[in-house]
């Protein structure tokens, strides 16, 4: 398209930067899997080598499989993460579409009161959220920290949500009023899919914190049935840091999944970045 | 903008507004805003004499001046500074540089280049924090010995038990993990600039390192804006990472000590110590004072400044 800005020297260096900040950013999560298959001797004596032949163990994963339950914490990760995801998501863009599109009184207040939580963190008020769920029964629940992390979520969602939905046209809207759809088919047919990037991104920004959260699990849902896989192997961790074989197994267990669930969604979100809402 | 034109939507059908908002209002009012004040409620009080007493601002008296509590209060508080202030001036001019470079359209392997440099955000703090500290551990030495294959060994010292270096290394650990979202919002911002705006300056003669910082740069400032508000909130809310890699007493010599930290041995206790709900009320409060003015400060003094351009 424009060749003032491809040209070859400009080229490599651009590549030469960004294969640096790759190398950084790849090369821890790349020698702990790359040690989690080897032998306690070849971790120590080699730790920058493949596993070879003669290096070669999965002592690490047997420990791990043998003394820790990480299927059902994975289980459990799962369960709370993706709930949590589709309550922010469809409440956050319903609430996001109300602010954004109809002027009622109140609205700069109500859309600042929703705000606050994007600069209050959730967790300042622990104390009496863990009062609550003791009150209703809910601790050690998924249901529990469903509650907490949707909470969580919704500010931001609904912040970024409504400023893409400003960018929706009004014209299309509109249009789908004369024909007759009601308010709720013109969010759920016209305007949701317009945004769907804008989901992508709020998907990826709000996942990530409520699969890797310590705290709410350790608080509100300790108890071996309903382990987080974050809460898991920190427990896991703590109790064999001599064994190192088992460590950078549990590591490994514990970066794989979350790299492929990523890859999954990465795809949905780059897209949606890339194509861009209607202007 | 489309708030200011209004919608044709009549008085009497306007339920589906309070349809629309009330599923998260109120969860978020149940679960976040009401818990909230009730901690906030819980540092005007005390157990005196065994009993629960409404000693006003008592507690911020103790927490300030009391020298059992003030020596930790200030250092957490002076650390948590160090630990933005990092942030600020490593985090966001790597961001920039990474977008500015992937936004090149004519960049091949980009998709590449953006889902790699973003893994370390996915990772959770126990990851981070474990496989930084194997990482730097002079007991395994693949830091030491890298250093080496560089000639830069004697540089190497154990960062991470050094009361000096021990909180800027885990500083800079969080901006290790954390840079893809200023990269993700920047390169998004970076696109959305139309390409006639890229290419009157193309056709004005305004190209390469002087185009980004005339014509890209002042657009995406409101992006950097908020990226710096919300790595300020992040900041002052830490907790995780310390915990993992320092433990809760967040050693060594408490030198990593942030707020965050403070306020999960104050309020949970640790060893010896016994929890103490109030005092811990009085921390969280604290935090949200420190993270209210930081908040007010960009909302009042800097966004309002910052043009934000339509297109």
């Amino acid at each position: 398209m424009n060749t003032a800005r491809s040209s070859l020297p400009r080229a490599l260096a651009a590549h030469g930067v960004l294969i640096a900040y790759t190398l950084i950013a790849l090369f821890p999560v790349f020698v702990i899997v790359i040690n989690a298959f080897k032998e306690r001797r070849a971790i120590f004596n080699d730790p920058l080598a493949l596993p070879g032949p003669e290096s070669f163990s999965t002592i690490g994963f047997e420990t791990v499989t043998s003394q820790g339950n990480f299927l059902l914490y994975f289980q459990n990760s799962l369960i709370v993460t993706v709930v949590s995801l589709f309550c922010v998501l469809l409440f956050g863009a319903m609430a996001a579409f109300a602010l954004s599109e109809y002027r009622f009184k109140g609205n700069p207040l109500m859309a600042l009161y929703l705000a606050l939580g994007i600069m209050i963190p959730i967790r300042l008020g622990t104390v009496a959220i863990l009062q609550i769920m003791v009150a209703s029964r809910l601790v050690n629940t998924h249901t529990a920290l469903i509650l907490v992390y949707t909470a969580q979520g919704l500010p931001l969602a609904i912040f970024i949500l409504s400023e893409f939905m400003r960018t929706v046209s009004a014209d299309l809207k509109n249009a789908g009023r004369i024909d007759g759809l009601s308010e709720y088919r013109i969010f759920f047919t016209l305007v949701l899919p317009l945004v769907r990037p804008a989901m992508a991104t709020v998907a990826v920004f709000t996942m990530i914190p409520i699969w890797n959260d310590l705290w709410f699990p350790l608080i509100l849902a300790p108890a071996e049935a309903t382990k987080t896989v974050t809460l898991g192997a920190q427990v896991f961790i703590g109790q064999f840091v001599t064994n190192w074989n088992a460590v950078l197994a549990a590591l490994t267990l514990a970066i794989i999944p979350v790299l492929v669930l990523y890859l999954i969604f990465s795809r949905q979100l780059i897209r949606g970045i890339t194509s861009g809402a209607v202007k | 903008m489309a708030m200011d034109q209004d919608t044709t939507s009549k008085p009497a059908r306007r339920w589906h507004i309070a349809v629309f908002l009330a599923p998260a209002v109120l969860v978020y009012t149940a679960i976040m805003i009401v818990p909230l004040f009730s901690t906030l409620f819980q540092s005007l009080f005390n157990t005196v004499e065994g009993e629960r007493a409404f000693v006003g601002l008592g507690n911020f008296a103790t927490l300030f001046f009391d020298p059992r509590w003030a020596a930790s209060f200030w250092n957490a508080l002076a650390n948590n500074f160090w630990f933005f202030v990092i942030h600020m001036i490593v985090q966001n001019p790597i961001g920039v540089l990474l977008a500015a470079i992937l936004s090149n359209p004519n960049l091949r392997l980009r998709g590449f280049y953006r889902t790699a440099i973003f893994i370390p955000t996915i990772l959770s703090f126990v990851i981070v924090g474990f496989v930084w500290k194997l990482i730097l551990s002079p007991l395994w030495g693949i830091a030491p010995n890298m250093l080496d294959a560089i000639g830069l060994r004697a540089l190497f010292a154990p960062w991470l038990g050094q009361e000096g270096a021990a909180l800027t290394t885990l500083a800079l650990v969080s901006v290790w993990q954390f840079v893809g979202i200023p990269m993700m919002l920047i390169y998004a911002a970076l696109l959305s600039i139309p390409d006639e705006v890229i290419e009157a300056a193309e056709i004005d003669g305004v190209t390469g390192a002087k185009q980004f910082f005339k014509i890209q740069l002042p657009l995406i400032l409101p992006t950097i804006g908020i990226i710096s508000i919300l790595t300020f909130v992040g900041n002052f809310n830490a907790f995780d990472l310390i915990y993992v890699s320092q433990g809760a007493q967040a050693g060594p010599n408490y030198s990593t000590d942030i707020l965050g930290t403070l306020l999960y041995r104050t309020f949970f206790g640790f060893q010896l110590q016994l929890g103490d709900p109030n005092m811990g009320s009085t921390i969280a409060t604290m935090m949200f004072l420190i993270i209210l003015v930081g908040v007010s400060i960009y909302l009042f003094g800097i966004q309002t400044r910052l043009r934000r351009y339509q297109f």
